[in-house]
């Protein structure tokens, strides 16, 4: 087996004992990087020299006999939404197309610390804003288990680095279903944490009651070691939650005897993809099978959720990217006066998608329509909130699908904003509700695709879908967790 | 038609903070331009607010010396606007639920009591400061931004149209700025800008209860300015409703040069600021127990001090007054008064001649040690020295804090009296002026003038006058 190939755990294990150092691990990716990424496009920026870098003083230090964290040496690749001290972040935007920020989130900095070599800053939807990383300002990225397909999004990059074997752990970021969304459309694990259980400072904010940093993986273990690193209290944060951190790796290997398991009807809609259904609940028999008590459960607000995730997160969007006026940060438009200046420099550095959401938001907001809409919207949320905890006193989790479809075709919904905004259906209310929200693998379809289930907990309980989900790989067996990637000149790799 | 005018203040206070509202850069004013800032309050992409919690204490503070009611529940909102001095295009601020509601300032207007009620106290961040290559922005072919004073915490205080005119609304100013430097939470300083009060006023006719179309009145850089602009804005409306006109709803600046309100023809009907809940902050709870220590800790405040310093040493209004806006005045008076119960004469010689030398050498209050100003009082009120030399002691108390006991010695510039000291210059005056003797013997009360003036002269005015009129008289006559 090839270094790329391996799981991020694999990889602290072969580095614990010292039977590979982590510069033949990065130049590894590195070389899968330079043989596939020009037909799938996952990155904006490359830091090849900072990951051998940060892989040479991790060798040292564990040459010198230092006791290193299980992720030192593994390397990572982050959105491009991140701030990075040094390294252009961009949000895939041209309005911060040569924007180098002089700090670096709270994420990045621990990840240093722990010694991550950075791979790269990965592509994604303008602002988090899209379901494809068709958005992207730059280019769109390729699913690597189908190139004509999209990898979906906003996540799309980090997804595609880590399914095509470019990187072996990723952090994307979840609005609303960012992170869950593109990690089934590339047969992944996508965790997308409890609203403040990792710190937003640094991430490039779209709707910041709604914005949560998460990973993406190939396996619940290397999603749990990620999370120890990323999860907890920060100072420069106050949404963040000051519960102490478990060890999520411990939740791995418990049984699931006895767990309360509902299933979402919304979730598993006989609107959806027969074969998306079909995978869902191959995995709710496999189960019930193993002593989980199942049941279904209707969340009926989730055709309210839709409406009020599309009213807030845009409002909050139009307060956010306010500060993108030409004033800062390098594209300026010009214009005659101040005010051409802000219309200009925003009309052409946004892309069709972000200023669609701040036009939303902006009339949501405006004086007269605010009770009707935002206000109104936040009701909803806190009646879907509410609908959580009720049905969190029934079960301990609940599942459904995540994407209502395997990934679709580049270029088919890019002009049909609804049906994309539909793809992230099952997303959404989660995100609403601030709760922990897992998406895995569920099956292969038909067609060569990978399809996934969702895994909700009630607040802080990440321990538990983590548990869940690694209970389903070890008994159901690891679905093939990687393609081949067919290139177009045929052949695959 | 006999018209009232109805004026109500909008006041925004830096709070003195050493670092700023949501971040731990410094406030200090007068730095070179954008040295004190970092990627929060510059509100760099990713960047998060964090409060400051000593900017909370005095935004509390503040409030309860203003009487407003501090709410355990507050909540900070997002006001959106685009300008190039606002970093984020929105500020943080405080919305439908202020950090302090109501509350009231008592003042005095031409010795009478007024009530000036206040609608809230709420803290919100401070803007940047644009540089314009020329007048405004519109006419400027470049602006500097300086994001020094970006992030600064700052105090709206908003009062009830409850003021009458110019004159009333200066009033109210000095008595505000007296109790927020009292309540330690401002240094108020309007020519830095860390003042600055903004104004609506109407018109309507005499007796109505209901309010005029309203013009807003900003740049207003001095309380006197303020005074100045609210009397010509309030003629300019009063000529236009005389004229049978209608005020129009608009904003006016202050032409400082002109001393004219001068309307801004411009973003009628744009402020429509999209407030929603700041995402990135949970709501401010404040404990009561909180709230409690804060208002313990509050010394006395000006109203109050007020009153005590015309009950407790029988000061009149204006140096009850004096006593209290000058603050470190007053301690000192109060210092001095608990050594020495002539009060009427002591609040006369520290209004009087200690206020002059201080002004005359630039030195404070502080510096002055009230147990020396007692003793030079108490040495001429014995009859140790004279006034004149009493004041040349003062000068020098206060230049170099030498104690007058000290100077008397070393100068020698005790009295000189009786018959061994002064007697031998009143006869050596008497000996060389026989003309003046000669013509207050034929009862020319003039010359006995010119002849103590000799005396005078000649102890280089350390004799008591009366003592050498006395001696005089007494030696005339014997002859």
């Amino acid at each position: 087996m090839k270094i790329y190939e391996q799981t991020a755990a694999n990889l602290s294990k072969l580095l614990q004992n010292k039977e590979v150092s982590s510069v033949e691990v990065v130049q590894s990716f590195l070389d899968r990087i330079e043989l596939i990424e020009p037909y799938l496009k996952s990155f904006i920026t490359h830091t090849p020299a900072m990951a051998l870098d940060m892989a040479s003083t991790v060798d040292n230090r564990r040459a010198g006999g230092e006791k290193l964290h299980p992720l030192a040496g593994v390397p990572i690749a982050i959105k491009d939404n991140i701030s990075t001290r040094g390294l252009r972040t961009t949000c895939a935007s041209r309005i911060l197309e040569n924007y180098i920020p002089p700090y670096d989130a709270t994420v990045v900095e621990t990840l240093k610390q722990v010694g991550m070599p950075l791979l790269g800053k990965t592509n994604m939807d303008e602002f988090a804003m899209g379901s494809s990383t068709e958005n992207s300002a730059f280019y769109p990225s390729r699913n690597p288990w189908n190139l004509e397909r999209v990898p979906g999004g906003s996540s799309g990059g980090s997804a595609v680095a880590v399914s095509s074997g470019m990187a072996p752990l990723a952090l994307g970021s979840d609005t609303g279903g960012s992170i869950r969304q593109p990690a089934s459309l590339c047969g992944l694990t996508g965790l997308r944490p409890t609203y403040g259980r990792v710190s937003r400072y640094g991430l490039i904010a779209f709707a910041s009651s709604l914005d949560q940093i998460g990973t993406i993986s190939l396996t619940a273990l290397d999603s749990a070691m990620l999370m120890n690193v990323i999860s907890g209290y920060d100072l420069l944060d106050s949404t963040t939650l000051s519960e102490p951190v478990p060890d999520y790796t411990i939740f791995l290997d418990e049984g699931i005897k006895k767990l309360k398991v509902g299933v979402i009807k919304e979730n598993v809609s006989e609107d959806f993809d027969p074969e998306v259904t079909a995978a869902v609940m191959k995995n709710i028999a496999l189960l019930k099978e193993s002593g989980a008590e199942v049941d279904e459960v209707s969340l009926p607000l989730t055709d309210y959720g839709l409406g009020a995730y599309y009213l807030i997160a845009p409002s909050e969007a139009s307060s956010n990217l306010g500060r993108y006026d030409g004033v800062r940060y390098g594209f300026n438009a010009g214009g005659e006066s101040i005010d051409d200046m802000f219309s200009a420099t925003r009309g052409r550095g946004f892309g069709p998608e972000v200023k669609r959401r701040i036009m939303i938001g902006t009339y949501a907001l405006s004086a007269g329509y605010f009770d009707a809409y935002y206000l109104q919207a936040m009701k909803v949320r806190t009646m879907i909130r509410r609908e959580y905890e009720a049905a969190f006193k029934r079960f301990d989790i609940l599942v459904g699908a995540t994407t209502p479809t395997p990934a679709f075709k580049i270029d088919e919904k890019i002009d049909d904003p609804l049906q994309m905004y539909l793809s992230d259906i099952c997303n959404i209310t989660d995100s609403l509700a601030g709760v922990p929200s897992l998406s895995i693998p569920s099956g292969i379809s038909s067609g060569g695709l990978p399809m996934g289930m969702q895994l909700t907990a009630s607040p802080l309980k990440e321990g538990l879908l983590l548990k869940v989900a690694g209970f389903l790989e070890r008994e159901r067996g690891h679905l093939p967790l990687r393609p081949k990637v067919k290139l177009p000149e045929g052949g695959e790799v | 038609m006999k018209y009232e005018v109805v004026i109500g203040l909008e006041i925004h206070l830096e709070l003195q903070t050493s670092s700023k509202l949501f971040c731990g850069c410094s406030t200090i004013f007068g730095r070179e331009p954008n040295s004190n800032c970092c990627p929060i309050c510059l509100g760099l992409p990713g960047s998060l607010p964090v409060f400051n919690r000593r900017a909370i204490e005095l935004a509390v503070a503040a409030a309860l010396a203003l009487n407003s009611d501090v709410q355990e529940k507050s909540r900070f909102d997002r006001k959106n606007y685009f300008y190039p001095d606002l970093p984020k295009a929105y500020q943080i601020s405080q919305y439908d639920q202020p950090l302090a509601r109501g509350g009231y300032l008592q003042i005095e207007v031409d010795c009478a009591s007024r009530i000036i009620n206040l609608e809230r106290v709420h803290l919100e961040e401070e803007a940047g400061k644009l540089i314009h290559s020329s007048e405004s922005i519109m006419g400027s072919d470049y602006s500097l931004v300086d994001y020094n004073r970006a992030g600064i915490p700052l105090l709206e205080i908003v009062t009830a149209p409850d003021i009458t005119s110019g004159r009333e609304a200066r009033l109210f100013l000095d008595d505000l700025r007296s109790v927020l430097l009292y309540s330690g939470a401002s240094d108020c300083k309007m020519e830095e800008g860390s003042l600055r009060c903004d104004a609506n006023i109407s018109l309507r006719p005499a007796g109505s209860d209901e309010l005029g179309t309203r013009a807003e009145v900003k740049n207003m850089n001095s309380f006197r300015a303020v005074e100045l602009a609210l009397n010509y804005e309030a003629g300019r409306q009063e000529e236009i409703l005389a004229a049978g006109g209608t005020v129009i709803q608009e904003t006016c600046h202050w032409d400082e040069e002109r001393k004219k309100t001068i309307p801004l023809r411009s973003k009628e009907g744009s402020s429509d600021y999209r407030y929603f809940p700041e995402p990135d902050l949970l709501p401010l709870v404040l404990e009561s127990t909180f709230i409690e220590e804060i208002s313990a800790a509050l010394p006395e405040l000006p109203p109050a001090r007020r009153k005590r310093l015309k009950e407790q040493y029988g000061l009149d209004a204006s140096e009850a007054a004096l006593f209290t806006f000058n603050r470190s005045l007053g301690d000192f008076f109060e210092a001095a008064a608990a050594r020495y119960n002539q009060y009427a004469n002591l609040a006369k010689w520290v209004q009087g001649d200690l206020l002059y030398y201080l002004r005359e050498s630039g030195k404070n209050v502080e510096e002055v040690e009230p147990q020396k100003f007692v003793d030079l009082l108490t040495l001429l009120d014995k009859g140790d020295i004279n006034r004149p030399v009493a004041k040349e002691l003062l000068s020098e108390i206060v230049l170099s804090g030498t104690s007058p006991q000290k100077m008397i010695r070393d100068k020698g510039l005790g009295r000189i009296s009786g018959d061994e000291q002064l007697l031998p210059i009143v006869e050596k005056v008497i000996a060389e002026n026989p003309d003046a003797i000669e013509n207050y013997r034929q009862g020319k009360e003039k010359a006995m003038a010119f002849l103590v003036g000799r005396v005078m002269a000649l102890t280089g005015g350390r004799a008591d006058p009366g003592e050498a009129n006395k001696l005089l008289k007494e030696k005339i006559s014997r002859k």
